[in-house]
């Protein structure tokens, strides 16, 4: 019998390789190719189609014209760009910063300041947007409206409806990611190549320049990049701040298309093809250069704490800096849309406002049938597409890893195409397939648990396969010579080893999927709307304190899932 | 005990070249002895082992442990790992972090056909940790302990099954040298003890010399030299056991006399030299002649008799401790000696170099 070599870490020698084994991956492949491939092929299909539902083929280009070549391409071209780079510099400036002052410095307190850099995660990204127009907003923004009675300005300083607005609001969401990012890459720096140059003569300056950020660039390269990336895929600011600014970039160019009445799905479908490319590139850049970033990490089998720069009395303004961001950006939003939900109708603070204080809005939801269907919709999603996502990815993180099945690395690839793919351009291109291939469930919470187990796979094979790896074979070898057949071994060693991946990856798919709303904005109608889709509607209508007190029990649901999961696991530590 | 025949096992590499990584590699170990595979890394002595113990599947060959044949190509048999009564200590040690002491030498024991109690595995778990000195343990995570615990761990979860056969790869060479040092001793006196067929892989020549009944060197595939250890290390039969077991001096030169039974004398660059001939050796032969450095004597005026005197100039000289190790200057050649502590010479010095023909042995020049 043949064998294939893998590095010895990789191999084990179970089960015997018998044909209806091979089942196997086939099967995984064809649950994959259904998932990840299937729609993509119908979208590029669709963008060459007059109808959605054609009954002959005929091929056109129109869609492209309409998509490239109009009056607005230009300007949706550099309205994208500028969001996208202006949102990928400050939040990594800001990112990059705070995890300089909390893993190289000796600001005070830092040591707290860590999980509460990561809060603004649980933090919905249409809430995000919504409690920084209650701030920033020209006519009512409580920010503008304190610094213009402050100053006796005559016009509002901070316009949100703006692109630079939109930058902020998008750039501030984004700050966790960077941050986990550059802690992790300071955190994995050696300090002895810092001593190094310090022996050579070095000083503190010079070490930062020539070896410090020099050891950084790549890394820093990779965190612009996925950052750029992401907000290119985004839909949330482009939504909620974008569109009433009139301030179009392609996630939005392809709402509208679909709003349209009727729907031009043609034309939507060709830009998502535009976008689901500019997007694999950004993706494809992204790896290869955390490949290089690889290059730069030592790793030795000992544990170092990374040196400490000594700020002396420059300490407390990092420490300021911590305190005012941790007040500006991540507790003022909060506190903005606590507020906002006691109100019967947007005011800003006064006595006279305080008087009007009350359960009111809470009161309305309590009776309101939409929310209740909405938080239904929203958690029952959320708890199935963690389970199905990380059963399906641990399984196939042990065919690619650990069986010796071939042609099982095409399992690993299928897993992560998902990635490239923006939100909306994923609800774009299921709604082709599910119009063309009338399944009776477009329309319902199946469409959208399919959608989301899709966008959620790379993650969940992110954190199964990092298990995964971790199970060095000699373990499962041990318990094969020690008598385990190959199911005690599963049982016995490999599972209860998984355990922290699986976990992990669940809680993560878990808080994403409650906040999902790119590509729910396409999927959810009627009766399968969730609570990012309904914040968008009811805000869309004005109902802007209604919508502010839906947002405070979104945040409480998802504090109390969190809550509940460590509770019961015990474990510690979200990695993105 | 363990027979293996005629093993061959090929790989193949990223490039898709085959790469033949056991090469018909055939031997025997007896019941009750400690067999060594010693070889440098990639001479197919861990997937000789490997074999053995059913977690590689070899190209051809037979393997029979305690009487059974656990693989044979002629009849197509294969016994899985799980069901070859042998127990296996790895490189890594292999100890499973969720699971406490106790746990992990339980494991070949909860997982066995045979339903045992729980106070039947405790008292059976107890023992096998008496064994190897780790008793009172059992109730601490695997995780905290030492390297050296550790290892011993392994041991006494492969012995608790009381297996015909225990295999070990490499298990010293994470430990530091003192703890190996003392673990040496220890794995012997156990394996002793337990009087269990045992076949060790390693790339130490001291754990190989100082542990074996019998060592079997390897290099690219098969086996070159099978033998005691004294054998092996006074009689090694290729300039490639000479050198991979312990330091040796080598010279070239050319036979040009046989004086009866494996005797002769060869000329070198540093002269005539009578020496101990290889079997088949004849007049005429290239050979190199090796000649350990714990073997030369140096005397520091010429002394009136002894074999093979050359006069040298001492290169350098560097106190260890236990030796000092003296390299000798002559001409181009330069050897190396380990004289007793108490030694001392300057650099520079002339000394003559005394070659005892018995410890010179002429081996073909393979170069």
């Amino acid at each position: 019998m043949s064998t294939v070599a893998i590095p010895r870490s990789a191999r084990f020698s179970f089960p015997q390789v018998r044909d209806p084994a091979l089942l196997i991956p086939l099967v995984g492949a064809g649950v994959l190719i259904y998932l990840a491939v299937l729609p993509l092929f119908m979208l590029l299909l669709g963008s060459f189609q007059m109808e959605v539902a054609p009954r002959e083929f005929v091929t056109t280009f129109k869609n492209y014209q309409a998509a490239y070549a109009s009056e607005y391409t230009y300007s949706t071209f550099m309205n994208s760009l500028i969001f996208a780079s202006g949102s990928a510099a400050l939040g990594f400036f800001f990112g990059g910063v705070l995890a300089w002052l909390t893993e190289r410095t000796n600001t005070p307190l830092r040591a707290i300041f860590v999980p509460i850099a990561v809060v603004p995660l649980i933090l919905p990204g249409v809430l995000e947007s919504i409690a920084w127009i209650f701030l920033l907003s020209p006519k009512f923004g409580y920010l503008n409206v304190w610094l213009m009675a402050l100053f006796g300005l005559e016009s509002p300083p901070f316009n949100v409806f703006s692109l630079p607005g939109m930058i902020w609001v998008h750039s501030v969401g984004q700050v966790p990611l960077a941050f986990l990012m550059m802690v992790a890459a300071f955190k994995s720096m050696d300090p002895s190549l810092e001593e190094s140059a310090m022996m050579s003569g070095a000083g503190t300056l010079q070490t930062l320049k020539r070896v410090t950020l020099r050891l950084l660039m790549p890394t820093c390269g990779s965190v612009l990049l996925i950052l750029f990336v992401r907000t290119l895929e985004s839909f949330e600011t482009p939504a909620l701040i974008g569109i009433p600014a009139r301030i179009y970039v392609y996630t939005s160019e392809i709402y509208l298309a679909f709003n349209e009445y009727p729907p031009d799905y043609g034309r939507g479908a060709a830009l998502a093809v535009g976008l689901l490319l500019l997007s694999a590139v950004g993706v494809w850049m992204y790896t290869r250069s955390t490949r290089e970033s690889k290059k730069f990490q030592t790793v030795t089998g000992k544990a170092f704490r990374p040196r400490q720069f000594d700020l002396g009395r420059w300490r407390w303004v990092g420490f300021g800096f911590l305190g005012t961001y941790f007040l500006l950006v991540v507790l003022l939003p909060f506190l903005v849309l606590l507020w906002a939900s006691f109100l019967p109708f947007f005011a800003a603070p006064s006595w006279d406002a305080v008087q009007k204080l009350s359960l009111e809005n809470y009161r309305y939801l309590n009776g309101f049938r939409p929310f209740w269907d909405a938080m239904k919709n929203s958690i029952i999603l959320a708890l199935m597409t963690a389970t199905a996502a990380m059963l399906l990815t641990s399984i196939i993180a042990w065919i690619v890893y650990k069986s010796r099945l071939p042609g099982s690395w095409i399992l690993d690839f299928l897993a992560f195409v998902p990635i490239t793919v923006p939100g909306i351009v994923l609800g774009m291109a299921l709604i082709l397939l599910y119009v063309a291939f009338p399944v009776p469930i477009y329309g319902t919470i199946w469409v959208l648990l399919i959608a989301y187990l899709t966008r959620y796979i790379p993650y969940g094979m992110r954190a199964a396969s990092g298990s995964i790896l971790q199970i060095h074979s000699e373990l499962e070898e041990a318990a094969a010579t020690s008598g385990a057949s190959w199911w005690e071994t599963f049982r016995r060693v490999t599972l209860p080893l998984l355990r922290p991946g699986f976990a992990a990856g669940w809680i993560y798919i878990c808080i994403v999927s409650f906040r999902e709303f790119s590509t729910s904005v396409l999927l959810a109608t009627g009766d399968s709307r969730v609570l990012s889709i309904l914040l968008f509607t009811m805000f869309e209508q004005g109902q802007v304190t209604v919508v502010a007190a839906i947002g405070i029990l979104m945040i409480l649901t998802l504090l109390a899932i969190v809550t509940v999961f460590y509770k019961l696991s015990g474990h510690v530590g979200i990695q993105g | 005990m363990i027979e293996v025949k005629g093993l061959v096992k090929t790989f193949t590499d990223g490039t898709g070249a085959r790469v033949q990584a056991v090469n018909d590699v055939s031997f025997q170990v007896e019941e009750g002895r400690f067999y060594t595979l010693l070889g440098p890394s990639g001479c197919g002595k861990t997937t000789t082992l490997r074999c053995i113990a059913g977690l590689e599947k070899p190209d051809t060959g037979e393997i029979n442990v305690s009487g059974t044949a656990v693989f044979s190509s002629a009849s197509g048999a294969f016994v899985p790992p799980y069901k070859r009564a042998i127990g296996m200590v790895f490189q890594s040690y292999a100890i499973w972090p969720h699971l406490t002491v106790l746990e992990n030498v339980a494991f070949p024991l909860r997982v066995s056909k045979e339903k045992l109690s729980s106070d039947e595995i405790r008292k059976r778990v107890g023992e096998a940790l008496g064994q190897v000195e780790m008793s009172g343990l059992e109730d601490r995570m695997a995780t905290q302990l030492s390297g050296g615990q550790q290892q011993r761990l392994a041991l006494a979860r492969a012995l608790v099954r009381r297996p015909q056969v225990l295999l070990l790869d490499e298990p010293l060479s994470n430990l530091d040298a003192k703890l190996r040092e003392r673990m040496r001793f220890e794995l012997r006196e156990l394996q002793r003890r337990l009087r269990i067929t045992t076949l060790y892989v390693t790339h130490d020549q001291i754990e190989a010399l100082s542990m074996s009944n019998t060592i079997a060197v390897m290099s690219s595939g098969v086996i070159v030299q099978e033998g005691g250890p004294r054998d092996i290390y006074m009689h090694p039969k290729t300039q490639f056991v000479a050198q991979f077991i312990g330091s040796t001096n080598q010279i070239s030169g050319q036979i040009v006399n046989q004086a009866g039974e494996n005797l002769g004398t060869v000329s070198t660059e540093i002269g005539q030299l009578s020496c101990s001939l290889m079997n088949g050796l004849k007049t005429g032969a290239n050979v190199v002649v090796v000649v350990r450095p714990e073997s030369l004597i140096l005397h520091q005026q010429q002394p009136a008799h002894g074999g093979n005197l050359v006069e040298g100039k001492i290169a350098a000289a560097m106190f260890l401790g236990e030796y000092v190790d003296c390299s000798v200057e002559i001409g181009r050649v330069v050897l190396q000696t380990h004289q007793p502590h108490t030694f001392q010479v300057r650099r520079g010095q002339s000394v003559w170099v005394e070659l005892p023909p018995g410890d010179c042995l002429a081996l073909p020049d393979q170069n």
